[in-house]
């Protein structure tokens, strides 16, 4: 028998109700059930945070969060960071920096960027950068180009 | 609704029901709890198979690899009330609900050790979402906040069907993950009795957010340069935060004191191996990182 759970949640501001077995976790849900693809699964045990999400505005890992528990919740993936075929700043530095190589952790590096920036009052130090992008795991070793492009953003944000 | 051709599952056998499905753990019931009274009712309903979900940043993991099979879930993170840092007489109560995060961006004085520690635990994404009671319920001998209600004599505050009750953090923790609270049982707040203005926690692990191999947490007293009281707990080298008979008390404060602390404390334990670090490099550990613990809660 099915522990099975009507769920009403926004995705990128777009309303989805969909009916989810609970052990399904909220990356299965956006990926499988719902087709958000660019959320990235790698190891579904938190370790690498390919799988980054926003809750309600708080960076998690999907793999650690059950789709049931994002009922009534909002989130955000890599789909809601662009504005049409116009990137975000965020994804043109990731560009520019060369903050990208095969791209599989990128979704995830930038929402966790994203979540970390909106937080910010000023501009991070390098040291603060660095630890905070040592949340996720990126195994082409893009570091210096992930970290330059947040520092960037950071710094342009910052006027 | 998408759909997929090719199931990539450990479930495939168990799902044929199923036109496909992607699961990692075992199945189970979720039920949602709304307050503290209505956990306590469903958790006596659903047996001790059932566990409570707060952040699920180390339960959830470990259901994944199916460590972990609770027959039911009742998720908490919805209950109002239990995301607190309160000072009480003198002391400092947090709620169950408090987030890692929020303990580390919160100042309070005379308890900088558990903004300053939280940068340990895990990412910064985890400690969005893990939570204060979760920890200390999830028990683990290298965590944090483990260790430092040990260190600072906490007391854990739990509420069950026969009413509430508080045990001292020193007799809270049994060893892999067993602790003193009952399966019917909740975390509803830890209560630190007393500030530690010279507390530190410090610790080593292979890469920035892993478990730590050795933990290392001090606190002392302090009159002028000369070491009243001393406190030492340890992580990483047995079952449990391991309190060391180290007393340091009439000593003065100088390195000479933590070097020679930091030895005595790595000559009492007696680590475990295993593919983090054998044995004896955990006792060089213990003595480095104590040594680093107590310079740092001296200044």
């Amino acid at each position: 028998m099915k522990d099975i759970h009507l769920i009403a949640l926004t995705v990128n501001g777009e309303e989805h109700e969909i009916v989810v077995e609970s052990r399904r976790t909220l990356a299965d849900v956006l990926r499988h059930d719902l087709g958000y693809t660019g959320t990235h699964i790698g190891c579904e045990h938190g370790i690498c945070g390919a799988c980054t999400v926003l809750l309600d505005g708080q960076p998690v890992r999907a793999c650690l969060v059950f789709g049931v528990q994002a009922d009534g919740c909002d989130v955000r993936t890599v789909e809601g960071l662009s504005d049409g075929e116009e990137l975000s700043d965020l994804q043109k530095a990731f560009s520019r920096c060369h903050g990208l190589q095969c791209g599989f952790c990128t979704p995830g590096f930038l929402m966790l960027s994203e979540a970390y920036l909106s937080e910010q009052d000023g501009v991070p130090d390098e040291a603060q950068v660095r630890e905070v992008m040592a949340s996720n795991i990126c195994r082409c070793t893009g570091y210096q180009g992930i970290v330059e492009a947040v520092r960037q953003v950071a710094e342009e944000r910052a006027g | 609704m998408v759909k997929y051709d090719i199931p990539s599952s450990s479930e495939r056998s168990e799902d044929k029901d199923t036109e496909w499905s992607v699961v990692k753990p075992a199945a189970f019931t979720y039920h949602r709890a709304y307050d503290v009274n209505d956990t306590i009712a469903q958790l006596a309903e659903l047996g001790p198979d059932a566990k409570i979900l707060a952040g699920g940043q180390s339960l959830v993991a470990m259901m994944n690899f199916r460590l972990a099979r609770p027959s039911a879930l009742v998720d908490i993170t919805r209950i109002g009330g239990l995301d607190f840092l309160a000072k009480d007489a003198g002391g400092l109560r947090i709620g169950a609900l408090t987030r890692h995060r929020t303990v580390e961006t919160t100042k309070v004085d005379g308890f900088e050790v558990l903004s300053k520690a939280a940068r340990w635990i895990g990412h910064y994404p985890i400690r969005c979402r893990g939570t204060f009671g979760g920890s200390i319920a999830h028990g683990d001998s290298t965590a944090e906040w483990c260790l430092l209600t040990v260190l600072l004599e906490a007391w854990i505050v739990l509420q069950g069907p026969r009413g509430r009750r508080e045990v001292p953090a020193t007799e809270f923790f049994h060893g892999f993950f067993m602790t003193a609270a009952e399966p019917d049982e909740m975390i509803v707040e830890v209560r630190f009795p007393r500030p530690a203005p010279h507390a530190a926690l410090t610790e080593f692990s292979q890469r920035q957010g892993d478990f730590a191999v050795v933990a290392a947490s001090a606190r002392l007293d302090l009159a002028e340069n000369e070491i009243l009281t001393s406190r030492i707990v340890l992580g990483g080298v047995g079952p449990q935060p391991a309190v060391v008979d180290v007393d340091l008390a009439g000593q003065p404060a100088n390195e000479e004191t933590w070097r020679a602390a930091g030895e005595a404390a790595a000559a009492q334990v007696d680590p475990p191996s295993d593919g983090h670090g054998s044995g004896a490099y955990r006792k060089k550990l213990t003595a480095t990182l104590v040594a680093r613990a107590l310079a740092e809660a001296a200044a």
